[in-house]
This record gives C-alpha cells, sequence and structure tokens, in this order.
C-alpha cells in the first residue's frame, strides 16, 4: 500500500513513466491487417475533407442547407450513435445496481465503448458547428441557455463522460499499476453508476426531446410528444444489441484476451442480453402502436411514408424482436448476432428518420449527404475502433485484472 | 403567461444549476424586467402594399447585403436567405394579386430564442428578437425550431453567422423606427403590440371591403411581433397551415419540468435498490 499514483508497475520498475508511455504507444503485433489497409486510407481521406471544412466553410463538404440544418454528422454520428451507448447504462445498471455477476466480465469493454462513443460523437459535434470555439459558452461564462432541451443535452453529455471516465479508471490504474489511485477510484464507482444512470435516462430521452418543438416539420408518423420516451425505451435495446454485435466480433479478434471461463459464460450472456432486447423490444414496439392508434393516421399508411414506417416497425421492429425470442429460447446464438445486426439496422433508421428523412420531408429539395460527410463520418467510427483496439490490447477490459486488483475492496 | 413560463424556465434553471453545482446566478437574466405588452411590433398591411421592393433594398444596404435583383412573380416563392433577410412575394388570389413580406415574426414567445443552448437567439425587452455573433455557437438547433423556417445560416462562411431580420434593434434602442417601415408609405407601421393591434382594428372598421377580419400574428405561434393584415385568408399567402397558435417553446415544458424530479427520484430509486439487494457476501465485491 506504499506504491504512488503514478506508475510503477512490476514490469516497468526500471523504466521512467515516460518510457512506459512511449513503449505503450508504439503498435502492438503486424499491422499490415486487412482492416488497417482499408482504414488508414479512409481515415486520412477524412482527416484531409476535415481540413477543407475548416479552411473553407461547411458549404464545401456538406450538403446540409437551409430547410434541413441537421445532416449526418448530427442525424447519424450523435443522435444513432449515443443510443448505440446506451448499453453502458443498461449493463451498468445490471451489474452495480441489481449485482447480477455474471455480466461482470462485458461491463468494463461497454463503458469504454460508451466512452468512446461520447468523446467521438462530441467530436462529430464540433466539426458540425459553425463556430465551435464559441463551444464553451453553454459550459461556462453567463450564456447559460437553461430553457433549452439542446442546453440540459450539452451538460449531459459532458458530465456523462466523466461519469463513464470514473466508471473504468479503475482499468486505468490496474494498467498502470497503481494500487492507491486503483483503490480510490474503485470506490468512486457506485456513486459514478448512479449518476451516470441518472444522466441516461434524461439525455436519451433528451435527444428525442430536441424535435419536440420542430413536430410539425416531422412527418405526423414519427413525430409525437412521445419522441422522448420513445428515445429512451429504443436506447436499452441499441445499446444491448451493440453489445452482442461487439461482443461477437471481440471474441474473435481478441480471442487470446478473454480467459476460457469467460469464453464459455459469454454464449449464456448473449442469451440473456436477447431476452432483455426482446422484453424491451416488445415493450417498445406497445408504445409505438399506442401512439399510432392515438395520433390516428391510419390514412397516412398507405402513402410511400406510410409503407417506409410499416418497413421500419416490422421489418426492423418486430422482426428482430421474434428472432431474439425465439434465439433465447432456443439459445441459438447465431440468430441472437443476425437479431443484434438488425436491430442495429432499424436504430440507424428509426433516428435518421426523425432527424433527416421525415424531417422537412415534403421540402422540395432534399437532402442527401455528400459522399465526403459520409467519408467523415466513416472515418470518425474507425478512429474510434482504433483507439479502442488500443486500449483493450493494453489494459485490462477484456482481460482479467490482475490479481492485486482483483482483491480490492470498494 | 408569459411571466410565468419565464419564472417557470427561471425556476427550472436554478434548480437544475444548483443540483449540476453550477452557481445559480448564472441562470438567465434580463428576462423579467418588462412585460410583454411593451413589446415593439410592425404591422404589414398587404392590402396596401404594392411589392415596389424599396423595403427590401433598404434592409439589404443597411445590413450590408447584395441589393436584390429578382421582382416578385406570381407562381414564383422567393425565400429569404443568407443574404435577403427580408422578401416580398407575390399571391394569385380570390382576391386578384396580393403581395405577402416575409421575414422574422419576432415572436412573443421565440421557438428559436428557447432552443439556444447560449441565449444567442435573444428576444429582447423591446420586442425584436435578435442574434448575438459572440454568443452563438453555430449548432442551427434555432433553425431546426424555428417554424417559420427564418434563421439562415452562412454555409459558405468559415465564420459563419446566423443571418434575420433583427427589426432594426440598433436603431430602436435609439429611438428610430426599423429602415423598412422608415422607407414604406402605409403598408408597414411601427409601435407597440396594443398600437398595432389598435390600428389594424381602426383599418379593418373603416374599410371593411379591403380587409377579412382577422389579424395574423395576432394568436399564431402564441402571438408575434409582426402582425398581417390582409384581404384573404392567411393559407392563400403561402402562410403554413400546419403552424399552431399556441406557443412552441410550451411544447418542451413537461419535458424540461421533469428534469428535476427525474434527478431527485432516479438516483433515490437507484441507491434504494442497491442497498436493497446487497447481501453480507457482495461486501467482498469488486467495483471495477
Amino acid at each position: 500500500m506504499t506504491s504512488p499514483i503514478l506508475p510503477i508497475s512490476k514490469a516497468t520498475r526500471n523504466q521512467s513513466s515516460w518510457q512506459f508511455l512511449m513503449s505503450e504507444l508504439k503498435p502492438r503485433g503486424k499491422w499490415l491487417t486487412p482492416f488497417n489497409l482499408i482504414s488508414i486510407p479512409i481515415i486520412l481521406a477524412g482527416v484531409v475533407l476535415i481540413i477543407i471544412r475548416f479552411t473553407q466553410g461547411l458549404e464545401s463538404v456538406s450538403n446540409v442547407n437551409q430547410e434541413i440544418p441537421w445532416g449526418l454528422w448530427k442525424g447519424f454520428n450523435v443522435v444513432t450513435g449515443v443510443a448505440f451507448a446506451g448499453g453502458a447504462y443498461v449493463l451498468t445498471f445490471i451489474v452495480y445496481i441489481l449485482k447480477v455477476d455474471k455480466f461482470h466480465s462485458i461491463v468494463r469493454v461497454t463503458v469504454l465503448n460508451g466512452f468512446l462513443a461520447y468523446l467521438f460523437y462530441a467530436g462529430a459535434l464540433v466539426l458540425d458547428l459553425g463556430k465551435p470555439w464559441n463551444i464553451f459558452n453553454p459550459i461556462i461564462g453567463n450564456s447559460f441557455g437553461a430553457s433549452s432541451v439542446l442546453f440540459l443535452v450539452a451538460w449531459h453529455f459532458l458530465l456523462y463522460i466523466v461519469a463513464q471516465l470514473i466508471e473504468f479508471s479503475p482499468a486505468i490504474a490496474e494498467w498502470l499499476g497503481s494500487r492507491r489511485a486503483h483503490k480510490l477510484l474503485s470506490g468512486l464507482t457506485l456513486g459514478a453508476v448512479i449518476f451516470g444512470i441518472t444522466l441516461s435516462t434524461l439525455h436519451q430521452s433528451g435527444l428525442g426531446a430536441l424535435f419536440l418543438m420542430a413536430s410539425q416539420k416531422i412527418h405526423p408518423l414519427w413525430s409525437n410528444e412521445f419522441i422522448p420516451i420513445l428515445f429512451l425505451v429504443s436506447s436499452v435495446f441499441a445499446g444491448l444489441s451493440m453489445v452482442i454485435f461487439e461482443g461477437s466480433i471481440s471474441q474473435r479478434v481478441f480471442f487470446q484476451k478473454i480467459s476460457p471461463k469467460n469464453h464459455e459464460a459469454r454464449n449464456n450472456l448473449v442469451q440473456s442480453l436477447s431476452k432483455i432486447c426482446a422484453f424491451s423490444m416488445f415493450a417498445y414496439l406497445a408504445m409505438q402502436f399506442l401512439v399510432f392508434i392515438h395520433g390516428q393516421h391510419w390514412n397516412l399508411l398507405n402513402t410511400p411514408m406510410g409503407y417506409w414506417f410499416l418497413l421500419e416497425m416490422l421489418g426492423f421492429v418486430l422482426l428482430p424482436m421474434a428472432l431474439f425470442f425465439y434465439a433465447s429460447r432456443t439459445s441459438n446464438i447465431l440468430l441472437s448476432r443476425i437479431a443484434a445486426i438488425i436491430t442495429i439496422l432499424g436504430i440507424i433508421l428509426n433516428r435518421l428518420n426523425v432527424s433527416i428523412i421525415a424531417f422537412r420531408w415534403d421540402a422540395a429539395t432534399h437532402y442527401i449527404p455528400s459522399w465526403m460527410e459520409v467519408v467523415v463520418s466513416v472515418s470518425i467510427i474507425l478512429i474510434q475502433i482504433w483507439i479502442f483496439r488500443w486500449v483493450i490490447s493494453r489494459m485490462p477490459v477484456l482481460s482479467e485484472s490482475p490479481r492485486w486488483a482483483q482483491h480490492t475492496k470498494p | 403567461m408569459t411571466i410565468d413560463r419565464r419564472k417557470f424556465f427561471k425556476s427550472i434553471a436554478i434548480t437544475s444549476m444548483s443540483i449540476i453545482g453550477v452557481r445559480a446566478s448564472g441562470a438567465p437574466k434580463a428576462e423579467t424586467d418588462e412585460h410583454d405588452s411593451e413589446f415593439y411590433g410592425i404591422l404589414y398591411d398587404s392590402s396596401i402594399c404594392i411589392g415596389c421592393q424599396a423595403c427590401e433594398k433598404a434592409c439589404a444596404k443597411a445590413h450590408g447585403l447584395p441589393e436584390p435583383t429578382d421582382k416578385p412573380e406570381k407562381g414564383i416563392l422567393r425565400k429569404t436567405s443568407e443574404n435577403q433577410r427580408c422578401v416580398i412575394n407575390s399571391y394569385e388570389t380570390s382576391q386578384g394579386e396580393v403581395y405577402v413580406r416575409n421575414q422574422c415574426m419576432h415572436c412573443d414567445e421565440p421557438a428559436c430564442a428557447a432552443a439556444c443552448l447560449t441565449q444567442a437567439m435573444y428576444k429582447t425587452k423591446e420586442g425584436p428578437v435578435i442574434w448575438r455573433e459572440n454568443k452563438c455557437m453555430g449548432c442551427r438547433y434555432c433553425m431546426i425550431s424555428c417554424p417559420f423556417d427564418v434563421p439562415k445560416f452562412e454555409y459558405g462562411s468559415t465564420n459563419p453567422k446566423i443571418q434575420k431580420c433583427d427589426m432594426c434593434y440598433d436603431r430602436i434602442i435609439e429611438g428610430k423606427k426599423p429602415v423598412c417601415v422608415e422607407t414604406c408609405g402605409d403598408a408597414l407601421f411601427f409601435g407597440t403590440r396594443q398600437e398595432l393591434l389598435t390600428e389594424a382594428r381602426r383599418r379593418i372598421t373603416e374599410i371593411p371591403e379591403l380587409y377579412l377580419d382577422s389579424i395574423y400574428g395576432k394568436e399564431v405561434a402564441g402571438g408575434t411581433g409582426y402582425l398581417y393584415l390582409a384581404p384573404v385568408t392567411p393559407d392563400e399567402l403561402g402562410f403554413d397551415k400546419r403552424i399552431q397558435d399556441s406557443s412552441y417553446p410550451a411544447l418542451t415544458k413537461s419535458f424540461l419540468y421533469s428534469v428535476p424530479s427525474v434527478f431527485i427520484l432516479v438516483p433515490t430509486l437507484l441507491l434504494g435498490i442497491h442497498e436493497a439487494t446487497k447481501s453480507k457476501k457482495t461486501k467482498d465485491e469488486n467495483y471495477d
């Protein structure tokens, strides 16, 4: 218990902390993998486009216009991405509040995913802002637009990033081999979890509430006063589907990192997650149905937008819900993964519908993202995956914590 | 009613700020100083307007924007843009050709100002809704929220502005009339909202054959600073029928109301569940 806060672990006792950091920054293993070969050019192109965007204005890269001012970077990277990051608050609730221990092995990776997602969505937001140098105005100074839903969402974003960093910080302390920091930070976890779940319920629904004032601009099948609740409920299965999907990839890519015991347990976890997804999707579908009945929009179903709505509801909610039910009953892992992918596509569809496709559906000029916007959006995700991979291969996220950390009491 | 809303927002701000841990004095100030009936506004009389575009040109000159080159033409919809704060459009109606001016409506309860997270969009106590460059982040949420699609963004600029009519706020505080009103003969009339309503009713009563007996802007979007007199219904003049008569910021009221209670109830509930499910065994558990 005499170890300092700063890193000195058994492996690095002879090095300075600077040398330790430099050695950790170097890539590990071969780097000419197919993923790198594809992602590096895209990221480079994305960086060039970002430079163009800041030197020549939004117009040079993006197709957003006066009637549809929010495009792919907000509709996809921010509004959709946040829904996928919902897994973190659901899992921390299950593990730390309900204390269902079997999910413990995947909670760290999910929190890491959520943390990086928020960090990068905030990044996407900066690209989209006309005057990003004023981004601190709602945080400091006397410019509090406290009557704004966006003000609320911005604050909650910021606070939730901090809460997630605290939730994840014991892993960083283990990586640095700092026992005292680990003890201190582990003690903060429960508080961060409770605060984080509260923030999540508010900003997941807040993202929906952003569109309340624009309700007449969104096609009636997607706009209603219940958007906040629908966004919140759908973030549960959006986040968990992402956990299943990400898990199926991590399990292959980081095979060695996961202990044999956890490999076996993972199949059981997928089954349980499928069950939660299925039930929350049932609740979501029931709400959508009530909202639809309440809105009396039967006549709108037999229109092109109506078919689009039915496709979203039946093909991308009802179908994966049924698949999740069936998969969890028959413990069919492959089917769960397929259902998770369909659900993910369905969430993308839903969020884009509300924020872009059904937004000003009757406008003369429609918004179609430019290839440059798509490249930047994809680059952001790829950079996020790079950092995710860097963290996974260095910190005890998927792998077991070092022995000394396992016995630390909260 | 408006004052109630402001008080409410203020109390919300103070409550949530103190929960977040920020000094409550950071809550919006200015808003309780004056009451709404003294808001200045402009009455536009489309029965008199001849579509001469003198106001458009004066506006462009006063705000350093390029002079408009196109003319109002039936069947062609001209729109305000980042280069043009007001436009005159021509409509073929049941009463023949009618001109309509479009610009910021200067709502009594503006959606854009409620949407703005930095108070860059701001309802001044004099009445004009103005945009303040040093506060704006360029998020364009005001454009999403405005039911009239008024704020326009300079997408081509690296330091973009929001362009919209500000009712020549700098002139109003000097005691002068907006340039458009000064340029125009009788079609634009400047005054407090009460004066505008009185003037509008006087015109309707004196020459009933010229006007429909209604004032557009009296109720729409919770009341606007710009009021319209016309010989035909607003639908015939290109106004969106879907724009509601009640206030737009009120649509987010129940959501914002729920925030302080969520902040108290959810953590309590979570802590309760945590304590209730605690067993002796979990004492040895590792929180990481």
